[in-house]
């Protein structure tokens, strides 16, 4: 089989947004954070609009986005009597609401806005490579540092706190580097699509996995499986490149559920 | 564990393990707790009493220092070393985790030690469990793995916040029994929160009936004969009683 080397871009970018996603994923999953993650996804839109109107880098924009969302679930949460899903649902959908308006306010700028709900990622550049990249390491000193502080909080934020995991600090870290991965992966599966980059991956790994390593690890190759198929079908077949990984991934997903439960 | 204090007798400074300073706590508007004063020491046995909403899981997260007070301070023993069991526990059933890497993981990460593990698994008769799902366990042993996670660093302080709570009476005895001998081997204090007397009362050194300030505190027998306890628990109290627990006399608008 031959590759066109747009396609070995694609695929490479493709795999490094799973991994970037895999370890950030299998906490999501167990922390019942989805939703938070959609509403991140969600209000990067956003993010993009008011980088566009302000002219700043637009990750920039974004993570100045996701931190304000954090913000305001947080005051939310104190006010407003409101279910943290509800406040979720408001959150994600008024900033994709708005995202789009504050876009659209801007005629004179020619935007895929398609693009970024469902991926375009024949729109790499070699620089989101290194955004990538560089996100990886950060990735990877993050976790490799706090993986038993990380699964303590998730376990009981009290407990952990107690036995002097520093909570509220891990928890914004984590934050911000979730935004982060969803600014650099956007391109590939779009915002409307990239939860199921977080969660899918790690959900089908649950099913093959008896410790928290072993599900990263499962993570790591179920996401990697998909982001593959998804692009090689894509290409031969000649879909949508964000639809695609998702899909193969959700077949996984179907598959292993035949699989008895670990 | 705490090298620099060897056995001194009950009294001295260095066997003050907290004590917090008029302590206030308001919710926005809401004040839930007010001068409070509040002391434990090594080898003894606080239990903390009070209804729903009388502010007892607020004092013991601002006693561990979990929740800043608005107004007051809270001071802890150089090196404190707490053993927390929470009211309760959720883990999600999509983190494979065995019963053995939830307790390792109450272990600092240079520490990891197997034979410790089994130790502690043992004295709390949950060693069957090891390398079952910690999602699987019911709620008394789920208890049992809490607590022997709360002592398996070797705690100076032990705190528990409601530890029988939602569990079988047969279970709730077994634990009482496992907290009252574990304390008895390791000395270590235990402030304890519950809701119901009737167990704890027998080990308990002093008892703090709390409605978001001090109503009454003291040993057991004192409050016995403490006005406002009467007129909450009566004139004869038989040690192993089940009882209502009124705090109408404790509302002060």
């Amino acid at each position: 089989m031959t590759l066109d080397p747009f396609m070995l871009y694609a695929l490479s970018a493709g795999l490094l947004a799973a991994w970037l996603a895999a370890p950030l994923g299998v906490f999501v999953v167990w922390q019942r954070q989805a939703y938070f993650g959609e509403t991140l996804a969600h209000s990067a839109l956003l993010g993009i609009g008011l980088g566009l109107i302000l002219q700043i880098h637009l990750t920039l924009a974004i993570l100045i986005t996701s931190f304000i969302i954090v913000i305001s679930l947080h005051q939310l949460r104190q006010s407003a009597l409101l279910a943290t899903d509800t406040l979720l649902g408001i959150l994600a959908h008024g900033s994709l609401a708005l995202g789009l308006v504050v876009i659209s306010l801007q005629g004179n700028i020619q935007l895929d806005i398609m693009g970024y709900l469902f991926g375009d990622i024949l729109s790499v550049h070699r620089e989101d490579l290194y955004w990538m990249l560089g996100l990886g390491v950060l990735l990877f000193v993050f976790f490799y540092r706090n993986w038993h502080d990380l699964l303590n909080l998730t376990l009981n934020t009290e407990l952990a706190q107690v036995e002097g995991v520093k909570v509220k600090a891990l928890q914004l870290q984590m934050t911000l580097l979730l935004a982060l991965v969803i600014a650099v992966a956007m391109k590939i599966v779009g915002i409307l699509l990239i939860t199921s980059l977080l969660i899918l991956p790690a959900a089908t790994a649950r099913r093959l996995a008896n410790t928290p390593e072993q599900m990263l690890g499962y993570t790591f190759f179920t996401a990697s499986f998909s982001v593959a198929t998804g692009l090689i079908l894509s290409y031969y077949l000649d879909l949508p490149s964000g639809p695609a990984i998702v899909v193969s991934a959700m077949t996984l997903f179907l598959i292993l559920l035949l699989k008895p439960k670990k | 564990m705490n090298q620099t204090q060897p056995s001194a007798s009950a009294d001295t400074p260095s066997n003050l393990l907290i004590s917090a300073h008029q302590i206030q706590h308001r919710f926005g508007d809401n004040r839930v707790l007010h001068d409070i004063d509040f002391q434990i020491k090594r080898n003894q046995i606080i239990t903390l009493i009070g209804p729903n909403g009388a502010g007892k899981s607020t004092l013991v997260k601002i006693l561990l220092k979990i929740l800043k007070p608005t107004q007051g301070q809270v001071v802890h023993h150089q090196n404190l070393v707490i053993g927390f069991m929470p009211q309760k526990i959720q883990i999600d059933p999509t983190l494979p985790l065995t019963v053995k890497r939830f307790l390792q993981l109450g272990l600092k990460k240079a520490e990891h030690n197997t034979t410790q593990i089994e130790t502690i698994a043992q004295e709390l008769q949950v060693e069957s469990h090891l390398n079952q799902a910690v999602q699987s366990l019911s709620g008394g042993e789920m208890q049992r793995v809490l607590l022997a996670r709360a002592l398996i660093r070797n705690p100076d302080l032990l705190v528990l916040d409601e530890p029988v709570q939602g569990i079988d009476l047969q279970s709730q005895s077994q634990i009482y029994q496992l907290i009252h001998e574990q304390q008895q081997k390791r000395q270590c204090g235990v402030l304890m929160i519950s809701h119901d007397l009737h167990l704890v009362m027998k080990h308990t050194d002093e008892v703090i009936c709390l409605n978001q300030h001090v109503c009454c505190s003291g040993t057991v027998q004192s409050l016995r004969d403490h006005p406002s306890f009467i007129a909450q628990f009566g004139t004869d109290l038989p040690e192993h009683a089940l009882y209502q627990h009124h705090h109408d006399h404790c509302k002060h608008g």
